[in-house]
């Protein structure tokens, strides 16, 4: 049985909880193990690296020590949380001054990390160590004729393009197209949200995002469905001031890719949280609707 | 024949003694020097149109000592970590990584630029982490718009309030059970004296 050690970070705790449930959900419905690392803390995000280098990969590698005792690979879901934990293997990899530092650090709360622990991204464990092809199998309510503009953002692909290419990634597209929905052409899918700057730098994030919302739209997507909660909650949660900004009228649905595999593997919306999205996704629930009958 | 020195005000020395520092810490940093100015990472950037000095521009001002200027620049501040620049640099210069370990001397020698106070959302954070062991979304808005943007705190109720009516943003943090764990390794690293 495939298992991993589920690092939700803090953003699934609060602005992305409808991620972290139809993570849970999806995978349990599958059958693959998640054990979340007990008392986790904070990956340091995009903000640790520009204060202090050697702090932000110290308290990083908390999370990784923990999981080294698990004996797992870690699950991130958060695509920021997920470059942060890779980045500090790859860093203590690199020097071993640099791992004794840390290891010096880790010390200090009584804690020691000396292997490597793989991180991965449930993007690639479904597409690659679950398989398109069996997840195709339990398929229970296939998406017939749902249009999903796949957007995969900056940091599943970059900065390394370790897990697909880092101009036309396709794991997400098969995964969409395994559940029988439609990825559409979407140029834009690993263009950046602006990620923090719609707090710091408004205006240049609204453009970002309205160039986003535009190419769907264009497309004729029905919903754009993301892998990471800043890009999901940018799209969503400003769609209001986008279209104040820019005289426009979006009305897009933005799920997590997570929410479509769900729907159609026959899990319910609610249990997904995707009552709580801003911008209800009609379409997509309509499938769960189909599903029951 | 004799080697000629350039010399640089002390400021600037100093600075750039920190900047060989810091591109020393990370994988592949020195590959800055061999930057052809070719002007790809600048196009590869999807803020660079908003940049007062393109990221380009921050080597040639870096060779020319200037980097005073890079960090009075609201360039690195604008750096959402996209890492475009990086993975299209065709001699495999840290783009991305050299902007961090700017910023990083930003903070550490207290040089930012005028009437553009992004820097303070990075240190907010950092004390929720120490605090939590978490972040605390509401919180560190709150924080950071108090501080800066005051105006903002109000255009962003309504965001705000739609998502704690769905239950997407949490009105207290959330504690880590061993957050004394995360402070001493806080402590403990901090000992080092990097920046």
């Amino acid at each position: 049985m495939l298992e991993y050690a589920y690092y939700p970070g803090c953003s699934l705790e609060h602005s992305a909880s409808p991620y972290d449930q139809s993570i849970r959900a999806v995978f349990s419905a599958l059958g693959i193990g998640l054990r979340e690392i007990e008392d986790w803390n904070c990956c340091g995000a995009t903000m640790y690296m520009s204060v202090k280098k050697i702090i932000g990969y110290a308290i990083s590698a908390r999370n990784l020590a923990i999981a080294q005792d698990m004996g797992l690979e870690v699950c991130a879901p958060c695509s920021s949380c997920y470059t942060i934990l890779r980045k500090t293997n790859r860093h203590i990899a690199w020097e071993p001054k640099e791992r004794q530092k840390i290891n010096e650090a880790l010390a200090a709360a009584g804690l020691s990390y000396n292997t490597i622990v793989e991180v991965r991204h449930p993007v690639d464990i479904l597409a690659v160590d679950f398989g398109v092809d069996e997840l195709k199998k339990r398929v229970k309510a296939p998406l017939k004729g749902l249009k999903v503009a796949p957007y995969y953002g900056c940091q599943i692909v970059r900065p390394h393009g370790h897990i697909d290419d880092i101009d036309d990634p396709v794991k997400m597209d098969k995964l969409l197209t395994a559940v029988g929905a439609e990825p559409v052409h979407y140029p834009p899918k690993v263009r950046c949200c602006g990620g923090m700057l719609m707090t710091t730098q408004e205006d240049v994030a609204l453009k970002l995002n309205l160039e986003l919302l535009q190419a769907a739209e264009d497309n004729g997507a029905h919903m754009i469905a993301t892998a990471c909660p800043l890009c999901q909650m940018n799209l969503e949660g400003y769609q209001k001031k986008i279209n104040k900004s820019f005289r426009r009228d979006f009305n897009l649905p933005v799920v997590y890719f997570s929410h479509v595999l769900g729907i159609a593997l026959g899990i319910r919306p609610e249990a997904m949280g995707l009552d709580k999205l801003l911008v209800p996704p009609l379409k997509l629930n309509a499938f769960a609707e189909g599903a029951r009958v | 024949m004799k080697e000629t020195i350039m010399t640089f005000p002390k400021k600037e020395a100093d600075l750039r003694a920190a900047f060989w520092d810091q591109v020393s810490s990370f994988p592949d940093g020195e590959k800055i020097k061999l930057c052809l100015q070719c002007g790809t990472c600048t196009g590869a950037c999807p803020v660079s149109y908003a940049m007062d000095i393109t990221p380009r521009q921050t080597v040639a001002l870096f060779r020319a000592g200037h980097i005073e200027r890079i960090l009075r620049s609201r360039t690195i501040w604008l750096c959402a970590s996209c890492y475009s620049c990086t993975v299209r640099c065709p001699v495999g210069i840290k783009v991305t990584d050299t902007l961090y370990a700017l910023k990083r001397i930003a903070m550490d020698k207290k040089i930012y630029p005028a009437r553009f106070p992004v820097h303070t959302l990075s240190r907010s954070f950092t004390k929720n982490v120490y605090k939590y062991g978490r972040n605390y979304e509401l919180g560190l808005g709150l924080r950071y718009f108090f501080a800066t943007d005051f105006v903002k705190l109000f255009s962003n109720f309504g965001f705000g309030l739609s998502m704690i009516r769905r239950g997407r943003m949490g009105l207290f943090p959330k504690k880590l059970k061993r957050v004394n764990q995360i402070r001493a390794i806080i402590k403990k690293a901090d000992e080092f004296g990097e920046a």
